[in-house]
Order: C-alpha cells, then structure tokens, then sequence
C-alpha cells in the first residue's frame, strides 16, 4: 500500500495509473470483444504515432518552459517537401529523408531564433511559424495535394509509381504486429530520451525551463539550449511529416491541422508541466497511450464524435488538476 | 502647535515566531517631514506595511486624526488618506499616464460601467499643475513605459496624491533619481508641506537626512530608539542610535586570525564602471579600483542602492560586455563577458537572490551542485551520473548539508541548506575568486556560523573573496579590509584594525564624501 501511494506520488505512477484506468475502462466496455485483440491495440499504436513522434519535440521544448505551436503546419509542410521529393522528382529516400529533416529542422531553428535571439513569447514566435509554414506548402504545391496523379497537358491523369519508402513506411512487420511508423515513434521516444537524460544539453533544457536566470549565471548557454528545442522539434515534425504522406500515400498541404493541440495534449495528460523543468518523454509515452486508448475505446464503442470531443477535453482538464495536487 | 495627523502607538508586530516590531509608536504632524531611519531589517517596512493596512494583524493602536481606527486592507488605508509611494515602482507600464494615475479612481459614469475619458484627464492635467509636476496633456496619454525611471517616479507620487491623502510615505524615493530629479522631489515635498501634508520619509542617505528632516525616529532590531528633532540629532548621534553602543563587543575580531600580511594580488579591478542601461542614467558604479590577495577576505558595505550588487554582476559578466575598465586575475587580464566565461576563468558568483537567481528549486540538490561545472561532468557531451553523483556527495559532506540524499529536490530544503547547496555549486567550479552577495541571507543563526567557518577556511587555502554584505557585524567579523560604497562610489577603505561601525557606516551613508554637505 505504501509503495503504491509512493508510486502515485510520482509523476509517472500517476501517469501509469491514468492508463491503466483507461485500459480497465477498455475491458469493460469492450464492444464486440474488440479490446481482446491484438489487430486493436496495433491499430491504436499505429494512429496515434504521428501525434506522438510531434509530441516528443513538443516535450523537449516544454521542458524548456516555452511551447511550439508549428508542430502541425511543420508536419504539412514536410509531407509536401517529401512527397515532391521522392514521388514527383524521384529522388532516393536516402536523398529525399535528410532533405526533408533539414526542412524541418530550418523551421525549428527559425522559431527557436526568435525565441532565444529576439526574445519573442514561444507562443507567438511559433504561432507566426504555423502560419509561415502551412503559407509555404501551399506555395510549394499549389495548393493540390501531390499524389500519384499527375494530371498531363492533355488534361488526362497518368499515375506514378509509389515509391518504394512510402510503402515500407506504412508496412506492418513482426508477422503484421506492429506497424513500422510506431517503431519509428518509438525510435523518437528513444532519441529524446537519451537528449534529456544523458546529454549536456539535455540537462541545459531543464535548467533554462526550471530558472533562465539561475541557468544563465551558472554559464548555461541558455541561448543555444533553446535553439536545440526547437530545432529538435522541427526534425521531429519532419519525422511526422515523412511518416503522414506515407500513410497518406501523398503529400497534403493541409495535413496536420491542429495536430500541435493534440500534441501538447498528449505531454499534458502524461504530466509534464507548461510550466517548464520538469517532465520527460516518458511521460509523454504514456500521455500518448492513454489518449490513443482513449480514442480507440470510444470508437469501437461507436460513441458518437461529438461526446469523444467533450470527454476528451474534460480528460485534459482532469490531467491539470492531478498535477497541481502534486505541487500543493 | 499644528495638528497631529497620526499617531501610532505600542505598534508590534511577529511573523511565527519572529518578533519584527516591539511597542512603537510614532507620530506625524501636518506639514512636517519626518524620517524614519534604520538599518536594513531594523523594521521600517513592517511599520509602513502596518500603516498602509498591508498587514492587518497587528498589537498597538493607530490613530488618524484623533479617532482610533484599524485598516483591513490597504483600500480602507487609501480611502483614509494614507498614501504609500513605493521603492518598487507599481505602474501598470502598458497603460497611459493618466490611466496609471487614475487607477482603481476612475472617473467613471453610468453607474460605473462607461468610462469618461474627458473628465479623467481634466482631472489628472489638474492634478500635476498643482503639485507643479509638468506633464503636457499628450505626455498624459502616453503610455508609461516609454517614460524613463524618473519620470516614472513622478507618475508614481502623482498616483500616490491623485486621492487627497494628507499623510504620504515615501520609501527610498530618490534611490533611482539624479541631482536635478531629487532638487525636483524636495520642491515638491515643499508643496506639499505648505499644503498640511505629513510626510513620512524613509532614506539610507545622509545629506537627505539632513536636507529635508524637521524630525527623525531611528529604530533598530524592531524598537524605536529615539525620537529627535533633526537640529538636536547631529550625523554621529544618529549613527550611534542606529547602531547601537552595546554591539561593539561582538565585533571583535574572531581569536585565531592570521593578521593579514602582504599578499599577491590574486583579483585586481582597475577604474571599473558598470554603466546603467537607459540613456542619462548615471553609472550604477564608477570608477572603482580594488585589489584583493589570495587568502583575503574583502567586504563592501553599501546601503540600498549604493551599486553593491551592481559591482558583482559587472564583474561577472552578468550585464554581458558593457562596463568599463581593466580586471585581472592572476596578473591575467580578463575581459567581463559572459557568466560562462567568467567561470572557466575562475571566478564564481554567489547571488543574493537564492530563489530568483542562485538555485534551480525544481531540480535535485545533485543537479543544482553540479550545474556549473557540466562540462566537467559530461566528457563529450555525455552526462556521467557517477561523476555528478560523487561531485555532489563530496560537497554535501565538506558544508554538512542536511538532506535525505543528493536526489533530493532543492526547494524542499532548508533556506540554510539551499544556500550551502548554492555554495557547494560555486565551489564545485574550483574558482581562484569567489564573489558572495549575502552569502547568510535568510539562514539561521547556526548555519551563518558554519559558513563563516567554512569561508575562512575557503580563504586560508588561497581563495579571493569579495563579499556584499548588509549585515556590519557580518562584515566587520569576516573581512580583512571593508570598502564603503556610497551612490556607486568607494567612500571609504578600511582596514580590519580601523573599521568600526561607526566609521562605515558614515561612509556608506555618504557622510563623508565630498558631494555629502
């Protein structure tokens, strides 16, 4: 009993307990013995990977006090950039990859200047991002999603070839069990993990979120930690970017809106705190678990979208206020 | 015999366990100016937080007017008349002048709701030509951050006086002002006296004293030690009364200390100067030259404003590359840039402020002890926690730091242990020259002693140590040489066998310097 309560007392207990109370609500409303099957868990796996690679980068930058809103845009935006890349141009996905993390990364490190140089509020500068962002992929494609279908002078469609990266993307492996954009998911997980707690840097981040000034004065280069945030966060957008046009087996400029709110829903729900200096992507794991089950439960109980949207939001609320109990 | 606006009596005041305030009284009449004079922590600001009803629980009796009365909250305070004009500027900066100025008196009409612009600034351009304070109706409209810091004062007393308040505090009102704004401020305070104001005047600067002084009250330790007119309380009475003769004895030189003899300059700072930002402001400090020897231990003592902290923020590189003069260590010369440079070139700054800019709270005593030394800790960038471990249990051994362990979060620590944690950051950087602003800030008595011990000791084994301390006993106990800054200048060098309280604290009030008449 004391080692529980020892347990829920830390951030991550609480965050475990949060999926684990899901999952028992999941075995107990369990439609069709749905929630018994593995093809179930695999699927919730595979749909909330894209929200949760974002929200690896969101948790390095919210660890840092700041918040990154271009999450989302990133995303459309390098989906477009690839799907150019490697479907319209034909470029080798070793080519076309690093490119588009390069994209990405750019994005970041233009919010993160703003943030550290110019001393501009992380929401705005991320929200002029965002906007930038979602402006340029439109630019660059148009406007028209960059498909398969190429429409020809002649006003007919001719239909490329998938490229070989956008199918081993979206594959399943392991026997069809696990699908590759979830390992990709935890492949993020797994490099934020090593940033935030074996590297210098990483522990810059806490400090210049926990007390800038503090950080400052103890020669923390303050400046140079944020920028890895954001940049970070960029790269990881791209990441999303690459793995949504190949699920999507296209590049949509539109991709990825509003993804970012969804994205520091997750870090909120596994506790991290907005307010900086703490947290970890651990957490952010399990905030991503809980709310993909959260999903996944209300639709194969076919509950209706628009109670899934409330009980969601009253879920976030609940999060909040589990974590200001710990602090008082 | 004019009337008295205010009378206070028997005033006391405890925080826990903590007794600040013991039986004060004080009185104020209507056109007179009374200053209130004290060291730092002699409870000056407990008695105006009391007066302006910032703290409603109180022993004692306030009377205003001639009818007893209690303040529950600093609104009931105003509404009577009582006006606080604080050191910490309150302005609400994105707002207009007048909207300041105005604020919580709103000319308003329909019952509140709609806010009448006309009638407000009418009312506020009154205001100033009364009390001759020359803003124009477009400075009024005018947001309050484009302002500088003095007119920013004015805004602050014209605020303070916007209701009909008779009785006016004014706390360290000219700590950010120059020559011509004070020579302002005192015609002003002639106004007001003319117009039957009682003006309570709180100052750590001897010619204002004495300039606009018809009576002074000194407290100390929470008691009121006198009462006198400024005429029959001469610089050396007041100094004494605040003081206190029967201190002297515990500032006697500890037994055991080696007389300092001639050192090797470890830390020289020639004709340094930290500028202040904002253009016209006069340098925060000018024109200093110090050299400190390893193994000395050299105090600067300054009142609220003197350009103390300044000094070691500069030195530091804190403010980044903007001040002026040479610095060397070592003979080496070193050019003040940035915190980190000046921590690889051996120096450390303990700040004043622990939880503002001293420690991570949030992080673990093991995290905070190691932050300045992570290049150390983490050979290619990579962390070794073994290391990080070690550093920190060995520094948590060496200042007996008490906690459960070294995962320990730092906010849940004691203030005497946070601020050896602190201690044990700057130490762990193994700097020639450690600069300590109020290294006992807010540290009981035990822990103070067991950083004296450990400071001395910090010095034996060749370290510098400059040292800010607004403590004299502090000060007088543990420096070798103690140098007196008044208004950002050096106003006086002692040496441990001539300082005594007396003599600097003259200085760090200005007594003796030249611009002092």
């Amino acid at each position: 009993m004391r080692t529980l309560r020892r347990w829920i007392e830390r951030p991550e207990g609480r965050a475990l307990f949060a999926l684990l109370f899901i999952l028992a609500i999941g075995c107990v409303f369990n439609a069709h013995d749905a929630f018994f099957r593995w093809g179930t868990h695999r699927d919730m796996l595979r749909q909330v990977s894209v929200y949760g690679i974002l929200a690896c980068g969101m948790t390095l930058v919210i660890v840092t006090g700041g918040i990154d809103l271009s999450v989302g845009s990133v995303l459309g935006l390098c989906a477009v950039v690839f799907a150019q890349l490697s479907l319209h141009r034909g470029q080798p996905a070793v080519l076309a990859v690093p490119a588009v993390l390069a994209v990405g990364a750019a994005a970041g490190l233009a919010s993160g200047a703003a943030v550290a140089r110019f001393r501009i509020q992380p929401f705005i500068a991320t929200l002029a991002m965002m906007v930038f962002a979602r402006g340029l992929a439109k630019w660059l494609s148009g406007g028209e999603k960059v498909s398969r279908a190429l429409q020809q002078p002649d006003g007919s469609f001719a239909y490329l070839d998938l490229p070989g990266a956008f199918e081993r993307l979206d594959a399943k492996v392991w026997g069809g069990n696990v699908a590759v954009v979830t390992l990709v998911f935890l492949g993020c997980v797994a490099l934020s993990w090593v940033v935030l707690t074996r590297l210098r840097y990483g522990r810059y981040l806490y400090a210049t979120g926990g007390n800038e000034e503090a950080a400052r004065l103890s020669g923390v280069p303050v400046r140079r930690a944020k920028l890895l945030a954001y940049g970070l966060s960029g790269v990881f957008s791209a990441v999303a970017g690459i793995c949504q046009a190949a699920q999507e087996q296209q590049g949509d400029p539109e991709a990825g809106v509003s993804y970012e709110l969804t994205a520091i829903a997750i870090a909120v729900i596994g506790g991290n705190s907005l307010a900086g200096g703490r947290g970890g992507v651990g957490l952010t794991l399990l905030g991503a678990m809980t709310i993909g089950y959260l999903e996944k439960i209300l639709s194969i109980n076919a509950v209706a979208e628009s109670s899934r949207l409330m009980l969601t939001g009253a879920i976030i609320l609940a999060a909040v206020l589990l974590q200001r109990r710990r602090v008082a | 015999m004019p009337d008295k606006l205010l009378q206070l009596s028997n005033i006391g005041k405890r925080f826990g366990a903590n007794r600040v305030l013991d039986s004060v009284s004080f009185d104020l009449f209507a056109g007179e100016v009374h200053v209130l004079a004290g060291e730092n922590g002699a409870g000056k600001t407990t008695l105006i937080r009391i007066l302006a009803g910032i703290y409603p629980e109180h022993e004692g009796t306030l009377e205003l007017g001639g009818r007893i009365i209690r303040f529950r909250n600093p609104i009931e305070a105003s509404r009577h008349g009582i006006s606080v004009i604080h050191q910490e500027l309150s302005l609400v900066d994105s707002m207009s002048v007048a909207d300041n100025i105005c604020l919580g008196r709103e000319a308003a009409r329909a019952g509140g709701l709609w806010l009448d612009r006309r009638a407000q600034l009418e009312r506020v351009g009154a205001l100033c030509a009364r009390l001759d304070l020359r803003f124009s109706l477009e400075d009024l409209d005018r947001r309050a951050e484009q302002f500088p810091l003095s007119v920013k004062n004015r805004i602050e007393i014209a605020k303070a006086l916007a209701g009909d308040a008779r009785v006016i505090v004014m706390d360290e009102p000219t700590s950010a002002l120059n020559h011509a704004e004070v020579e302002r401020l005192f015609a002003l305070i002639e106004n007001l006296k003319g117009r039957g104001c009682g003006i309570i005047y709180i100052t750590h600067k001897m010619e204002e004293i004495y300039r606009v002084a018809d009576r002074i009250t000194v407290l100390r330790d929470g008691r009121r030690v006198g009462t006198a007119a400024a005429a029959e309380c001469p610089p050396p009475t007041l100094i004494r009364w605040m003081i206190g003769r029967d201190l002297a004895e515990q500032f006697a030189p500890p037994a055991g200390m080696p007389a300092a003899g001639p050192r090797a300059p470890r830390f020289v700072a020639s004709h340094f100067t930290v500028p202040r930002p904002g253009p016209g402001r006069p340098p925060a400090v000018e024109d200093l030259s110090i050299a400190v020897g390893a193994g000395e231990i050299v105090g600067f003592a300054g009142l609220q404003g003197a350009g103390c902290s300044e000094l070691f923020n500069g030195l530091f590189g804190a403010y980044g590359a903007v001040c002026g003069g040479r610095v060397e260590i070592d003979g080496e010369p070193v050019l003040p840039e940035s915190p980190g440079a000046s921590i690889r070139r051996g120096l450390a700054f303990l700040t004043g402020d622990r939880k503002g800019t001293g420690l991570v709270l949030g992080m673990s005593v093991e995290r905070n002890v190691s932050l300045a030394s992570l290049a150390r800790m983490s050979p290619w960038g990579v962390l070794a926690p073994g290391l990080e471990r070690s550093l920190a249990e060995h520094y948590v051994g060496a200042l007996g730091i008490r906690l459960d362990s070294v995962g320990q979060e730092t906010g849940a620590l004691s203030g005497g242990n946070q601020q050896k944690v602190a201690l044990a950051k700057w130490l762990a950087t193994r700097p020639r020259v450690l600069l300590l602003e109020e290294p006992t800030r807010g540290v009981d008595v035990g822990a103070k002693h067991e950083i004296y011990r450990l400071l001395r000791s910090l010095a034996a084994e060749g370290l510098a140590i400059l040292l800010i301390s607004t403590e004299l006993p502090e000060l007088l106990g543990l420096c070798d040489r103690i140098v007196a800054l008044h208004r950002g200048r050096v106003t006086g060098v002692f040496d441990r066998s001539a300082a005594t309280p007396e003599r600097v604290l003259a200085a760090a009030m200005g007594a003796d310097s030249p611009e002092g008449n």
